[in-house]
């Protein structure tokens, strides 16, 4: 009798929850699977009243049209390079400078790690405009240099702080033997420590990605020349006409989060493992 | 030993570099270039404090100040509402629940200047996606984004279809809670919602609080989406938006640079009002434990 009436409470708490989750799903899919739609649509249905929900059919051309007029490899090569500096400045000076924190006694050791933390809290909009003028008097704007040298200067303080975390929960003991070899702190670094936390460092690694492919703030400033300009640039530039074709700007959008998308789903298991390892819930 | 001292030093130096070259430099630099009119074309001129003082007669700075905060105050805890919600949902451990978690956090991966489009695009007054489900009950098409009361509901939809991607850390704090505090809370006669009050929330309020700080750090500096989509007018020009407006279309450096200061001040002050009234509310259960090691 007990036993049943448990049963029956469960399944009825189980149709609530699939209710609430389906409902919660389609509401987060529909807008994508309507950009999808849209890109596929031909250029006449789109603005046909009252307008469908589904495409007429398979048509390529809005694709092809988006490739063609913001000169889409371009641009992607261009994302891609910038992307590519970024994260490996990002991914291994961070690490270095983690290592260093937590595996070296020196002086002054807590005074500069609570300043690098307390330098979380400085908004980059302050810096931005001096750090801006300064790279012009270099002659460095209107090129990919701004985005991608600072990268190799101290990393991210947030990304220092997980590292530093993870590698302080690596046990010593793993080093001596190591040493006892006659290793040196750099060999240790990059034959124990960095094997060690690939999880994180991918997870890192997908955060920096996300970021540098996503950026529109730091081109939108040094960029000028549209054969230099990434993704989110050649994008923001339809921001402003009065009568957008959304059949390839939905296509274009579409083609430019695709990798995201692609490195997210290829990364997802080490991404959850990562997260949870390196404790970002606080 | 001395050898490890320096050794630190060595690893630690791309950090310091960075520190003194695009922190403090920048800094004392910024410092300057508020006090100053300049359009970088010729030398600054030192006005003293006048950006200040002009900023808070412009109406157009007033205009985006008010709506950033209000934007923020209102966005982050909706947010975090259901966030919450949807971690403690695809926290349960039914069948296909994976699925439904790699869904809902589908908007944190696709994130950037391809959503903001879409979101112009759904958001579109006479095609819009949004009106032509409206339009299925028979509601008249809505200006989303040209009619100004519509303009923070549309930024508020987008937080709240963006919610699921925030959910990773609470799902990560949910699944620390021990479960013999729910059982202890089932023993003494709790329904699912008592549960939820009096284990669940204390034992998240610091991932809450973290989120909550973050949260409104990152509404106030909105800059991507605000900057893709506007908004009728005045309604849908963030803070930032204006900053980089004054900046780099109007080149009138040193207003945007004070513009920065006093960003970067009421970040600080927010912050400093979170921190200081979250011991009320925020429980770490390690001062539980120091407090009971110390009372034996």
């Amino acid at each position: 009798m007990f036993g049943s009436k448990m049963k029956q409470k469960r399944i009825r708490r189980n149709i609530f929850l699939y209710l609430f989750l389906v409902l919660f799903s389609l509401t987060t899919l529909f807008p994508l699977l309507w950009m999808v739609s849209t890109s596929l649509k031909s250029g006449d249905i789109i603005f046909e009243m009252p307008p469908r929900f589904l495409p007429d059919g398979f048509h390529g051309e809005n694709y092809t049209r988006a490739i063609e007029e913001i000169n889409f490899f371009v641009l992607f090569k261009n994302t891609a390079v910038i992307t590519f500096f970024h994260l490996l400045s990002n991914v291994f000076v961070s690490a270095i400078v983690a290592y260093g924190f937590a595996r070296f006694d020196f002086r002054w050791k807590n005074f500069w790690f609570l300043l690098m933390l307390s330098t979380i809290m400085i908004p980059g909009e302050v810096t931005m405009i001096p750090v801006f003028i300064a790279f012009s008097e270099l002659g460095w704007s209107n090129s990919i240099k701004p985005l991608v040298i600072p990268g190799f200067f101290g990393g991210a303080p947030v990304f220092i702080f997980l590292l530093r975390q993870f590698f302080l929960a690596i046990p010593r003991e793993l080093e001596e033997s190591a040493v006892v070899d006659g290793a040196n702190s750099f060999k240790i670094f990059y034959k124990i420590f960095i094997p060690l936390s690939v999880p994180a460092l991918i997870t890192i690694g997908i955060f920096s990605f996300q970021g540098s492919w996503n950026d529109l703030m730091g081109p939108l400033i040094y960029l000028n020349d549209t054969d230099k300009f990434t993704l989110t640039l050649g994008l923001s530039m339809f921001k402003g006409m009065m009568k957008v074709e959304w059949g390839p700007l939905m296509a274009g959008s579409i083609l430019a989060l695709l990798p995201v998308l692609i490195v997210f789903f290829l990364a997802q298991k080490h991404f959850v493992e990562g997260v949870k390892l390196s404790g970002i819930k606080g | 030993m001395r050898l490890k001292q320096n050794m630190g030093y060595v690893y630690i130096m791309p950090w310091i570099l960075g520190f003194f070259i695009f922190t403090v430099a920048p800094l004392g630099f910024a410092f300057y270039i508020g006090l100053t009119e300049w359009d970088t074309f010729t030398s600054p001129t030192f006005v003293g404090l006048d950006n200040y003082t002009a900023l808070f007669k412009d109406e157009n700075f007033l205009k985006a100040l008010w709506v950033t905060i209000r934007f923020a105050v209102i966005s982050v805890p909706l947010g975090i509402a259901t966030s919450l919600l949807i971690a403690c949902l695809v926290n349960s451990k039914v069948r296909g629940v994976s699925f439904f978690r790699t869904a809902l956090y589908l908007p944190a991966v696709v994130s950037g200047v391809s959503i903001s489009l879409l979101w112009k695009w759904i958001l579109d007054k006479d095609f819009g996606l949004i009106n032509l489900v409206l339009s299925k009950f028979g509601i008249e098409p809505l200006g989303w984004l040209s009619d100004p009361h519509l303009v923070l509901p549309s930024y508020l939809m987008m937080v709240v279809w963006g919610a699921g991607g925030g959910m990773l850390t609470y799902l990560a704090g949910l699944q620390d809670i021990p479960s013999h505090l729910y059982e202890a809370a089932e023993i003494d006669g709790a329904n699912m919602f008592q549960k939820f009050k009096t284990v669940t929330l204390p034992m998240l309020s610091p991932v809450i609080f973290y989120n909550l700080v973050m949260g409104i750090v990152g509404a106030m500096r909105k800059f991507s989406d605000a900057y893709i989509i506007g908004g009728a007018g005045n309604e849908g020009r963030f803070y930032m938006v204006y900053l980089y407006e004054n900046a780099f279309n109007y080149l009138k450096m040193g207003y945007a640079t004070a513009m920065g200061w006093i960003l970067f001040v009421i970040i600080l002050v927010l912050t400093l009002i979170v921190f200081k009234f979250s011991s009320a509310w925020v429980f770490y259960s390690s001062e539980v434990n120091k407090k009971t090691k110390k009372g034996k």
